[in-house]
C-alpha cells in the first residue's frame, strides 16, 4: 500500500531539531521525499507498522504532530503530481 | 506486481552506496537516485560502476543479487547471499527440462516468437519495396511463415518443431535479400544462410551480430539465476548455452533488421569484410563501427506487449529471462516470447 507520512516537529529546541532529523531519517529509509516534510512509502503491513513504530520511538508527543495515511490498493490514480517535483516509481524499471 | 523492481546502473561514473536502507547513486558525488533496498530484487551494474563494500554486505544479507556485466552486458559474476532461490529455481528448470510435454510446449512458444518476429521483418519490407513484384514476393513468403505458425500447434514431437523452424528459416531467407538496397544486392547477396564460416557477407554479418545477442541472452539469463545450458528447443550437448539460444531465436530478427540497416545506410560496405577462401569475415574497424550501431540500436525504446511499458530493447533479454524463470517455477505462466505490437 502507499502511505502518506507527514509530521510537524517543534524545532525550537536542539532537541526538537535532533527529533527533525531523525524522523527524516526513518522515512527516506523507507519511501521517497515528496515534500519537505511529507513523505510517500510503498510499503506492505509489516512494514508499516515497523515504519509506524520507529516514528512513534522517535517523535514527542507533547510537542510534535505524525499523521500517516492509508491509500487503498489503486495504484495510479490515487496521487495527482503537479509543479516542479517527480517521484521515482519504484516499480517502474529502474534505469540509471 | 512486484516484477521489475531491478535496479540498472548503466552509467559508467555511478557510485552506489548505503544510506541507512537505502541504496544511494550518486555521480560526481551528486545524488542521483535513492531507491529503499526493499523495493529491490537486483542491482545490474553494466562496466566501471563502483559500489562501496557495506552496499554489498547489506544486499547479501537482504538476498537482493548484484550482477556485475562488462560495458558490453557480458556476464561477469554475481553475488548473492546465503539464502537464494536460485537453487529452487534450476531445480524447477531441471524438472522441466526433464518433462516432454512442458519441453516440447516451451519449444513450439521459442520458435513461435522467432516465425512472428521474422515475418514482421518481411512485412515491413513488403510494405517499404520500391517495386510491386518485390513487395508481391515477400507478401508471398510472409503468408509463407503464417502457415508455418498455423502447423506449430500440431507438432507433437521436438523434431517436428525443429522440422517447422527450418522450413520458416529457409522460407525466409530465401525473401530477406530483397530487403537490400538494389545497387548493394551484388556485394551482400546471400543465399540462404549460412555459418561455419559465413560464405558471404551478408552471412558474416549477421554470424557477428548474433554472436553479440547470443551474450546478451546468456548474461539475461545468469542473471536472472537460470543455468542457461539447460535449454527446450536445443538438443543439450556440453559446452552449448542451448538455453540462451532457446531464448535467442525471439530476437535473430532483430539483428537481421539491424544488418539491413546499416547495409542499407551504407554504414557497412562490401570493402569492410575479408574474403578468405570459402570464409567471410568483418574486419577490425568495421567490427567497431558495427558494435556501436550494436550498442545504439539498443537503446531505442521498445513497447513491451506484456508489461505494456516502453524499455530499451537492450534490456528487453533481461525481462524475458525473468519472465522465464517465473515460468518455470510457476504453472500458471506460460512463457511468452518478446513480440511487439
Amino acid at each position: 500500500m502507499l502511505v502518506l507520512v507527514c509530521y510537524d516537529v517543534n524545532t525550537e529546541t536542539s532537541a526538537g531539531r535532533r527529533r527533525l532529523r531523525r524522523i527524516a531519517k526513518v522515512c527516506e529509509s523507507t519511501g521517497q521525499r515528496v515534500q519537505k516534510s511529507v513523505f510517500e512509502c510503498q510499503v506492505d503491513v509489516a512494514q508499516f507498522e515497523a515504519l509506524e513504530r520507529r516514528l512513534l520511538a522517535e517523535i514527542n508527543p507533547e510537542q510534535d504532530c505524525l499523521r500517516l495515511y492509508r491509500m487503498p490498493q489503486t495504484r495510479g490514480f490515487e496521487v495527482l503530481e503537479h509543479g516542479s517535483f517527480k517521484a521515482v516509481d519504484f516499480d517502474a524499471p529502474l534505469v540509471l | 506486481m512486484q516484477l521489475l523492481n531491478t535496479l540498472y546502473v548503466t552509467l559508467p561514473d555511478a557510485w552506489l552506496r548505503l544510506d541507512n536502507d537505502t541504496l544511494r547513486i550518486e555521480v560526481e558525488r551528486e545524488t542521483r537516485l535513492r531507491v529503499p533496498l526493499h523495493h529491490l530484487t537486483a542491482v545490474v551494474c553494466f562496466g566501471h560502476v563502483g559500489l562501496s563494500a557495506p552496499l554489498m554486505h547489506r544486499l547479501a544479507d537482504e538476498g537482493i543479487a548484484l550482477v556485475l556485466l562488462d560495458a558490453n552486458g557480458r556476464f561477469k559474476a554475481r553475488l548473492e547471499g546465503a539464502v537464494s532461490g536460485n537453487v529452487l529455481l534450476r531445480q524447477a528448470q531441471f524438472a522441466r527440462g526433464a518433462d516432454a510435454a512442458y519441453v516440447l510446449d516451451m519449444a513450439r512458444s521459442f520458435v513461435a516468437g522467432k516465425i512472428k518476429n521474422t515475418r514482421q521483418v518481411l512485412q515491413r519490407g513488403a510494405r517499404e519495396a520500391k517495386s510491386a513484384d518485390e513487395a508481391a514476393v515477400l507478401i508471398r513468403r510472409a503468408d509463407d511463415l503464417a502457415a508455418s505458425l498455423r502447423v506449430l500447434p500440431e507438432a507433437t514431437t521436438l523434431d517436428t518443431v525443429r522440422g517447422v523452424e527450418g522450413e520458416a528459416a529457409r522460407q525466409y531467407f530465401s525473401g530477406l535479400p530483397l530487403l537490400v538496397r538494389p545497387d548493394q544486392r551484388e556485394h551482400f547477396a546471400m543465399d540462404g544462410r549460412t555459418r561455419r564460416p559465413p560464405r558471404d557477407r551478408f552471412n558474416a554479418l549477421l554470424s557477428f551480430l548474433y554472436a553479440m545477442w547470443m551474450n546478451d541472452c546468456r548474461s539475461a539469463l545468469e542473471a536472472a539465476g537460470l543455468d542457461p545450458q539447460v535449454g527446450f528447443l536445443h538438443a543439450l550437448r556440453p559446452g552449448r548455452a542451448a538455453l540462451a539460444l532457446d531464448v535467442m531465436e525471439e530476437f535473430r530478427p532483430w539483428a537481421d533488421r539491424l544488418a539491413l540497416t546499416l547495409i542499407n545506410r551504407g554504414q557497412v560496405q562490401a570493402d569492410d569484410f575479408d574474403l578468405r577462401e570459402g570464409s567471410v569475415s568483418l574486419q577490425g574497424d568495421a567490427r567497431k563501427s558495427v558494435v556501436t550501431a550494436y550498442q545504439e540500436r539498443k537503446k531505442d525504446e521498445i513497447t513491451h506487449p506484456l508489461l505494456a511499458q516502453s524499455l530499451p530493447l537492450g534490456l528487453v533479454p533481461l525481462v524475458q529471462a525473468r519472465l522465464l524463470a517465473r515460468a518455470l517455477r510457476d504453472d500458471a505462466m506460460p512463457y511468452l516470447p518478446f513480440v511487439p505490437r
